[in-house]
């Protein structure tokens, strides 16, 4: 029973990330790349909304009836949100206010939706948490992969912390900071990714 | 730059439109609506299709909700509630438009059809609604805003569909291909798009 856990937690956080593979999310995976500690805070309202949605879905799995399920979904999504929403405001109101409508917008991104829809409205309550938060992770991954390299690029620290004797030789490159940079690393990484796992498949 | 109070009504209708539709631009410096933009622009027709049908939505439901954030959340004090409130009214907006869709006009509910779902869980849409709040604008404003929003993706979809047409046909490394070199094309535009910025602020 363990293993079974163990794949899906492989599954959704390597095998089939969500932002590699499912192409899904990237609009806030773009957006929060400019710092690592916005994508931390944006990663972990993901994990948590994603987890717990299917958690939920899984457990009304028999009673939503099969017509209004996206509509449902998206309440309960929405209602997950809510509460990360009012959770980071009262934690971080600094960081609240850049990412603030960007934490509004997990509501609409497709992971939340996709999994509840592909994995939890078909399995047991504890294997959709899994799931969930699996794909959580593997989606937050790839988001701080991307913010450290943005970070160090365009302003020379990581989490704030200056890189050890920037002056001497660091130069900022302003282009990371703005939206093309943020594209432009998205695509080499999804092009990395997408190699390696076209190169397995035909071994 | 004078407030926009001060401005002529037709003056600052122009202005947040431009700089929604521009400096702005939902998808090129927002990052929203990739999902659906990534999924759908294989071809300019589709692209054009489910351009216009979230312009349409973007700019109805920006003011609708504009509607009930200033005379219902508020008055309420119910403003936490802003998130869910929106998002039903933007489920029920696309819904009672694929409802009238489909009674008035046939053939446009066979060609749109398949994009109203999609337009639900487009968060270009959600984040237009989201924010307009953080501007202190008026209901025609808002509307401005939403409608200049929704042309500013429209373009962008439109521009990517053309694009991706004509790459299609190129020969690419094989993990390059589909999303990838579609992120390279759009982070090209996107520096175009950079270009635009500081023209207006507002």
């Amino acid at each position: 029973m363990a293993s079974t856990y163990g794949k899906i937690l492989k599954d959704g956080f390597l095998v089939e990330n969500p932002i590699f593979r499912q192409v899904l999310g990237i609009c806030s995976a773009l957006a929060v790349t400019n710092l690592v500690v916005n994508t931390l805070f944006m990663g972990f309202g993901v994990t948590f909304a994603t987890a717990l949605t299917a958690f939920t879905v899984s457990l009304l799995r028999n009673w939503i009836p099969v017509r209004i399920r996206m509509i449902v979904q998206v309440v309960i999504i929405a209602c997950y949100v809510m509460m990360i929403d009012i959770l980071i405001k009262a934690v971080a109101p600094d960081i609240h206010r850049f990412i603030g409508p960007y934490v509004g917008l997990i509501i609409t991104n497709c992971i939340i939706m996709g999994r509840a829809e592909a994995f939890a409205s078909q399995n047991k309550p504890l294997p959709a948490l899994i799931d969930g938060f699996a794909n959580g992770l593997g989606y937050t991954a790839v988001l701080v992969a991307i913010a450290v390299v943005r970070e160090i690029m365009g302003f020379g620290t990581v989490l704030g912390y200056a890189l050890p004797a920037r002056d001497l030789w660091w130069h900022q490159w302003t282009i990371m900071v703005m939206p093309p940079g943020a594209f432009f690393m998205l695509a080499i990484l999804t092009w990395i990714a997408r190699a390696r796992l076209v190169k397995e498949e035909t071994k | 730059m004078t407030p926009l109070a001060d401005m002529g009504f037709l003056s600052s209708f122009l202005l947040i439109f431009v700089s929604a539709a521009f400096t702005d631009n939902i998808l090129m410096a927002r990052f929203l609506g990739m999902c659906s933009c990534l999924g759908v622009s294989k071809k300019v027709d589709t692209s054009l299709g489910l351009g216009l049908a979230v312009m349409f939505v973007t700019a109805a439901t920006a003011a609708l909700n504009y509607l009930v954030y200033q005379y219902l959340l508020v008055p309420l004090h119910l403003e936490y509630l802003r998130l869910i409130v929106f998002i039903v009214v933007i489920a029920a907006f696309t819904q009672l438009v694929e409802m009238i869709i489909e009674r008035v006009s046939e053939k446009l509910y066979n060609s749109l059809g398949i994009f109203l779902p999609l337009i639900t869980v487009n968060c270009a849409i959600l984040g237009i609604s989201l924010f307009m709040l953080n501007k202190p604008y008026s209901f025609l404003q808002a509307f401005a805003f939403g409608l200049g929003g929704g042309f500013g993706w429209f373009l962008a979809i439109a521009l990517i569909g053309g694009i991706r047409e004509k790459i299609n046909e190129a020969a690419l490394p094989k993990g390059l291909a589909g999303p990838g070199i579609t992120l390279v094309v759009i982070g090209i535009m996107a520096l175009a798009f950079v270009g635009f910025s500081g023209m207006i602020k507002i």
